[in-house]
């Protein structure tokens, strides 16, 4: 029975979010939705993913989309409607496709189970280096996966700073939230670095530890602290780049062992993947920050085109 | 199994969701909401497949994709949210 009244929720919270006519409103629905997601990751088992939804999903999104709402004064009101006949057509898609979907799972659920790749999985924990699952197909079997999604965050991270500047910083702090900060922040820092830790044998790792330090630099931001505490200059680029960069060198690396790109020699596999796990956090972090800061730092920027600075905008 | 049954038959729900309410707005915050929640439908789906039952472990591969997922979906939020203020400055020059 609570299955089914999480559900009612989450469908419920979703509607409303998506078809609210205040948009602000909206996001304030889509951050409550990803912490009821967060609570249905839990109850299915997935530790992992309840962490990460509650950092990103929740957290990150929400800050972002939050920022965002103040590009959006100007459309506001104006949601032009769509015709009857086009509304008519999309409904009639949707539903189309929920039968498709709905047919193609109860398929997939009433087969019988052949073969699962999850006894594999659990066959080969051993040898991984880690001992929570998750961690091992993300950092040993399917490594590849995390290494090409790295390519993507610093893709899109790159993107960002393609297209503009930053935004304008917040003014400092009154001593109430700078008390908060000086407690939250040391905090944060330390709730990661644990993360990453504990990701080897339980819930964690690289992506929530990332996320959780990307909070902190959000928190930073908020007080007034324009760079959010990333550093400035070319450090900032390293750590952008050195998740890619230790990982592709430890990939590479182990080839002159004998071994196949990214197969990692047993006896070390643990401190590999320890090692490619905090350059991958402090990367995941430094391009979630940049994204929230929302483009190129002003210190990037030649002399004469540096911004006002720390002007006043609440 | 009637508690994944459930949950997947709430991710479909949740996917179809977004995708009309993708096509219905015009403007494009409501839109990324949109695309975000039926991501969230995908992934439900994928998790509550993932899953079997109080007493057997779970399935760790689809955790893993769902994990990369989220990790992708917020970069891709992001950049199109820097997309869309850009767009908005060119409306006002």
């Amino acid at each position: 029975l609570p299955d089914l009244i999480l559900a009612a929720l989450l469908l419920g919270l979703a509607w409303s979010a998506l078809f609210s006519q205040d948009l602000k409103r909206g996001v304030v629905l889509f951050i409550a939705f990803g912490l009821l997601l967060a609570i249905v990751w839990a109850r299915l088992h997935a530790p992992d993913l309840a962490l990460a939804e509650a950092a990103i999903g929740a957290g990150l999104a929400g800050a972002l989309l939050l920022v965002a709402l103040r590009d959006e004064t100007a459309a506001q009101g104006e949601s032009a409607r769509r015709s009857p006949v086009r509304r008519l057509s999309i409904d009639l898609l949707a539903l189309g496709m929920t039968g498709l979907i709905g047919w193609a799972l109860w398929s997939a659920m009433a087969s019988q189970p052949g073969e699962r790749l999850a006894q594999a999985a659990y066959e080969a924990l051993e040898s991984s280096g880690v001992s929570n699952p998750v961690t091992a197909v993300l950092l040993n079997y399917r490594a590849y996966d995390t290494l090409l999604e790295l390519v993507v965050v610093l893709t899109a991270v790159l993107g960002v700073l393609v297209i503009g500047r930053e935004r304008r910083g917040y003014r400092p702090a009154g001593p109430v939230f700078c008390g908060l900060v000086r407690w939250l922040v040391p905090l944060l820092i330390l709730t990661a670095g644990y993360l990453l830790w504990v990701g080897a044998h339980a819930p964690g790792g690289a992506f929530q530890a990332g996320a959780t330090l990307a909070a902190a630099a959000v928190v930073l931001r908020l007080a007034g602290h324009q760079s959010a505490g990333l550093p400035r200059g070319y450090a900032l680029r390293w750590a952008l780049a050195v998740g890619i960069g230790l990982f592709l060198l430890v990939g590479i690396g182990v080839t002159f062992n004998g071994g196949g790109f990214l197969q990692y020699p047993q006896a070390w596999s643990g401190g590999l993947i320890l090692l490619i796990e905090s350059a991958a956090t402090v990367s995941i972090a430094a391009a979630l920050a940049l994204a929230y800061r929302g483009g190129r730092p002003d210190d990037w920027m030649p002399p004469a085109d540096r911004g006002p600075g720390r002007e006043v905008s609440t | 199994m009637t508690q994944a049954l459930i949950y997947a038959l709430t991710g479909v729900a949740l996917f179809m969701l977004g995708v009309r309410a993708c096509l219905m707005h015009q403007i494009l915050l409501p839109r990324l909401l949109a695309l975000n929640v039926s991501g969230a439908g995908v992934f439900l789906i994928f998790v509550s497949l993932a899953y079997r039952g109080e007493s057997q472990s779970t399935d760790p591969i689809p955790h893993a994709l769902v994990l990369t997922g989220l990790v992708v979906a917020i970069s891709a939020t992001a950049l199109a949210l820097a997309l869309n203020r850009r767009l908005r400055e060119m409306e006002h020059e």
